[in-house]
């Protein structure tokens, strides 16, 4: 017999409406009645009207101006009125409204009320809605309810307490020896709210937890008498009994045991009972023991207990529910650090587990199975994680991706191993790993120049196939370009033999050129790499000329910058062009987090633009690993710096000079040789910095401001040998800004007869210590030859002082 | 703990909303619309288990309803999905095997079921028969209060 028609009627009105324009006409209509009814005096159909309004609240509409309503309701003397007043309240007030703190008296009056439903009405909303402030002023209220009532109003005091303590944490002491006591009561609905205040009480505060390890004891009786006993229907769920309490028993065992070998002692025997007595064909059943694992595992239980822990979530992993699969993974995936060799058992199933239809369960375990990658079955797990990567969701390939590049790294059996799955990861998710990877790669080919003929070959392959994958491309041209003549030679000792022309090379990367689906970043990769080429190859010189040039056209201007520039490689510095383009060196490994790529990187785009990039600033990871040498070199002796008087010397931007390979005379190519400065004056003194291998190379320095110095460096050979492609590159300290000059040639005549010289201009507004490294590099005979050389005091300048 | 229950239909509606930690509008229609897009976009055979934030989403289709739990990550999904199974079998005895318009139509009632059941975010009674009990004699409170009230004992 429902009371309610009228709501109902409304309801039906609402549900017919066919549009949502009158749908809201029809709530705006009856909201305006229930408004007006509102505002009459009683007239026995309030609690309909209120019910109406919550209706409409929960379809969306605003509903504030019932608010009044129910805190009247909840005062009225009536049970139905009570009953939808609080309902109300619940759903429409919260601590944050100004009219909750209205309800608080009667919330305290029928807490004490003779009836208990009307008590359970007041309980019920202060555990949902009760603000701080009213916890605090109800908190002696409940206690005694806790204390002395039915079992009725006992367990929701109990969990009206757990919301005080929640609420406010120090009110927790005050219901400590209500919650002890609560334990020997045989009502399971009020031994569930003991169980969970206990559980609160227990995390809010270390002190409380100690104290109530003692009811170990007791908990372990309660939980062994709901095991063994008969069946109880009215706690009996699929044959366990009352597996809610159970459940909560059980995680308030984990807490008291965390941590403390005696507690674990003693509820020991109980976890082994329930883990193999607890029937595991329902889910509820599952429930139980999942609880039980998650326990023996968090307690210091002994060795036997965990290891059939873990058993029984291997056997979890065969269930058919995949609800139980996916619980069994993330409970593994927890523990697969701390008990390794017991997860490693189960390691087939869970690869296994890589198939399954679910999302969820494909990710737990790609997530398992990357953790359980070592170096004993790094092959056989790449096989499976590859196979994965090519049928694996889109949102899991970057996961998936980036976790086979840390395990190949880590573990990978081989240089060649290496190299075939980052290629085979490239080819089937080039586009979902990280930027990083393409330096990384680059780096680990420069690194085994054994393979260099292997792995052209292979990526030249590659990109015949596939031009999608952008950093697939991207390595693939740089290593073109890098190792073009090995490709050209057509045979290779790791790979079938194929006969590869130069017109087929440069088509290759004409291709990649033209097409719409590479990124300006590729395309720069393979600009340059036909660059590099034409020192490579013999017959094609024209060809990429030409491309160069009509480059030098395009829209896009970092093409159009890196084409003019090579272009005038091509007419006006030929003579240097295979300088310029030789063989990178091999790459230093940066240590992870690259910061000393990000800061050189950062400092290289204070370069005043008109700069000529050469192959490897291009890349412009590149050149910060190269200059990241220097600049390290100087990162560590800065505090030396600072001990120094300042000296008042200024220089330009350091890393800007620093980052090519042979050229850092060509650094000011497009400003135009500056006149070969002439000799330092006689009257400003001269250093002689290095002299080794019949190289020497002296240092004088003039002061052209108050932060400017001009330095002024000579080399000259007295070897019997000409030296050619003699270069200097300098680093300073990082306030200190650097401008080297074109030096007059790079061209070392033997037994002295010529000399070069270089003017490196230093700005030191902050007057720090001005130190200055070198590197002297040139290539006799085919052989490169490097060595550096740190200046700590220069002649000339002011010592101590300013 | 349980931080909110919804039942929405399968076209998005919702049914009941339980909120058992405090929340501004806003907050709760936000998390309203992101929980019946995320649950009504699921694949009819995967698992019953989302994460969403820091919260466990446990969710399960009864006929053309979706019963949606979101619970702290100490809690036990397994369990989660008994919880839900009880309420609609509370809801189930009340009715008379319950269908989605029962809840439309008497979604109070809903609410004073629930209310029996879970208190505060947790479990307050794990007997059916006494949660059943309990509802039976605040009804019959209610029929009666027009003349006089009822003193109604529950046993045990």
């Amino acid at each position: 017999m429902s009371p309610s028609v009228p709501l109902q009627e409304m309801i039906r009105a609402i549900r017919s409406a066919r549009t949502q324009c009158e749908e809201r006409g029809v709530i705006q209509r009856e909201c305006a009645a229930i408004r007006a009814q509102f505002r009459q005096v009683d007239n026995g159909a309030r609690s309909h009207n209120l019910a109406k309004l919550l209706y409409v609240h929960m379809l969306g509409y605003p509903a504030h101006f019932g608010q009044m309503e129910c805190v009247r309701m909840i005062a009225s003397p009536r049970y139905s009125e009570k009953r939808v007043g609080y309902l109300g309240a619940m759903m429409l007030l919260d601590e944050k409204q100004d009219a909750s703190l209205l309800i608080t008296n009667s919330i305290k009056n029928d807490l004490s009320h003779s009836n208990q439903y009307i008590q359970s009405l007041a309980l019920c909303t202060l555990a949902c809605m009760g603000s701080a402030e009213m916890c605090r002023d109800l908190a002696p209220e409940i206690d005694r309810l806790l204390r002395a009532s039915n079992s009725y109003i006992k367990k929701k005091a109990a969990l009206c307490a757990v919301h005080i303590v929640r609420k406010v944490q120090d009110l927790g002491e005050l219901f400590v020896p209500a919650a002890r006591s609560l334990l020997t009561e045989k009502n399971h609905g009020v031994l569930h709210g003991a169980v969970v205040l206990i559980t609160e009480l227990c995390e809010n505060n270390p002190e409380t937890l100690e104290r109530f390890r003692k009811t170990v004891p007791d908990l372990v009786q309660i939980m062994k008498s709901l095991v063994i006993s008969g069946y109880s229907p009215e706690h009996d769920v699929a044959g366990i009994s009352d597996p809610f309490l159970q459940v909560r028993i059980l995680r308030l065992l984990r807490i008291l045991g965390r941590n403390n070998e005696a507690a674990s002692e003693a509820m020991n025997d109980l976890l082994a009972q329930v883990a193999t007595n607890t029937d595991s064909t329902k889910t509820v059943g599952n429930a139980v023991l999942y609880e039980t694992v998650l326990t023996v595992l968090d307690i210091k239980s002994e060795s036997g207990l965990r290891v059939l822990a873990v058993n029984i979530l291997g056997r979890f992993l065969l269930n058919n529910d995949r609800n139980i699969r996916y619980i069994a993974m993330t409970s593994l995936q927890k523990i697969v650090g701390t008990d390794h060799i017991a997860v490693q058992r189960h390691r087939g199933t869970i690869v296994d587990c890589l198939k399954d239809q679910d999302a969820s369960v494909k990710r737990r375990a790609l997530e398992l199975s990357l953790a359980l990658v070592s170096a004993s079955n790094i092959r056989s797990m790449m096989k499976e994680l590859l196979l994965f990567l090519s049928s694996c969701p889109l949102e899991l390939r970057a996961q998936a991706a980036s976790g086979i590049f840390n395990a190949a790294e880590r573990y990978a059996p081989s240089q060649r191993w290496h190299i075939d799955t980052i290629l085979h990861v490239l080819t089937t998710a080039g586009g979902d790993v990280r930027d990083e990877t393409v330096p990384n790669l680059i780096q680990l080919i420069t690194n085994t120049s054994e393979l260099h003929c292997y792995t052209v070959h292979k990526l030249y392959r590659a990109l015949l196939t596939d031009i999608s994958q952008q950093s697939l491309v991207q390595v693939a041209c740089w290593c073109i370009g890098e190792y073009g003549d090995l490709l050209l030679r057509g045979e290779c000792q790791e790979t079938e033999p194929v006969q590869v022309t130069e017109d087929n090379i440069l088509d290759a990367l004409e291709v990649v050129l033209q097409s719409h689906m590479s990124s300006p970043a590729t395309r720069g990769f393979a600009l340059t790499a036909t660059m590099k080429l034409s020192t490579r190859i013999t017959d094609n010189v024209d060809r990429i000329r030409s491309i160069v040039s009509i480059y030098g056209s395009c829209i896009d201007v970092e093409l159009q910058q890196r084409a003019v520039e090579y272009n005038a490689l091509f007419k006006k510095y030929d003579h240097m062009r295979a300088a310029v383009l030789e063989r990178m060196p091999v790459i230093e490994k940066n240590s992870p987090g690259h910061t000393n790529g990000e800061s050189a990187g950062e400092a290289l785009k204070e370069v005043q633009p008109a700069k000529v990039k050469q192959g490897d600033s291009l890349l412009p990871q590149q050149p910060a690993n190269q200059v990241c040498d220097l600049l390290d070199l100087l990162g560590s002796s800065d505090e030396h710096l600072q001990l120094r008087p300042a000296q008042g010397s200024t220089a330009p931007s350091l890393p800007s000079n620093t980052a090519s390979t042979a050229g850092g005379d060509l650094l000011d190519l497009l400003g135009g040789f500056e006149p070969t400065p002439p000799a330092p004056a006689p009257q400003v003194p001269t250093l002689t910095v290095y002299d080794k291998g019949g190289v020497t190379l002296t240092l004088s320095c003039e002061k052209q401001s108050n932060s400017g110095l001009i330095v002024t460096l000579t080399a000259s050979n007295s070897t019997d040998s000409d030296i050619s492609g003699f270069t200097l590159q300098a680093a300073v300290p990082k306030s200190v800004q650097l401008h080297m000059k074109a030096p007059s040639g790079d061209f070392l005549p033997a037994r002295g007869a010529a000399k070069v010289t270089q003017m490196v201009v230093l700005n030191n507004p902050n007057k720090v210590n001005l130190k200055m490294r070198i590197r002297i590099s040139h290539g006799t005979q085919g052989s490169a030859f490097q060595d550096t050389v740190q200046i700590d005091s220069f002649p000339g300048l002011s010592v101590p002082g300013q | 703990m349980m931080r909110f229950l919804l039942l929405f239909s399968r076209q998005g509606k919702l049914r009941l909303q339980k909120w058992f930690m405090p929340m501004s509008e806003r907050e709760k229609k936000k998390i309203i619309r992101d929980m019946t897009t995320m649950v009504l976009a699921r694949q009819p055979r995967t698992c019953n288990f989302l994460h969403w934030k820091d919260l466990k989403i446990i969710y399960k289709r009864y006929a053309s309803l979706y019963f949606c739990l979101a619970v702290e990550s100490q809690e036990n999904e397994l369990l989660a999905l008994e919880i839900i199974h009880r309420y609609v079998e509370l809801l189930d005895k009340y009715f008379g095997n319950v269908c989605e318009l029962d809840i439309i139509f008497n979604f109070e009632k809903a609410y004073f079921i629930l209310d029996e059941f879970l208190m505060g975010g947790e479990i307050q009674e794990t007997s059916k028969q006494i949660v059943n009990r309990s509802i039976e004699a605040s009804d019959m409170l209610q029929e009666g209060d027009n003349s006089e009230w009822y003193e109604v004992e529950l046993f045990g």
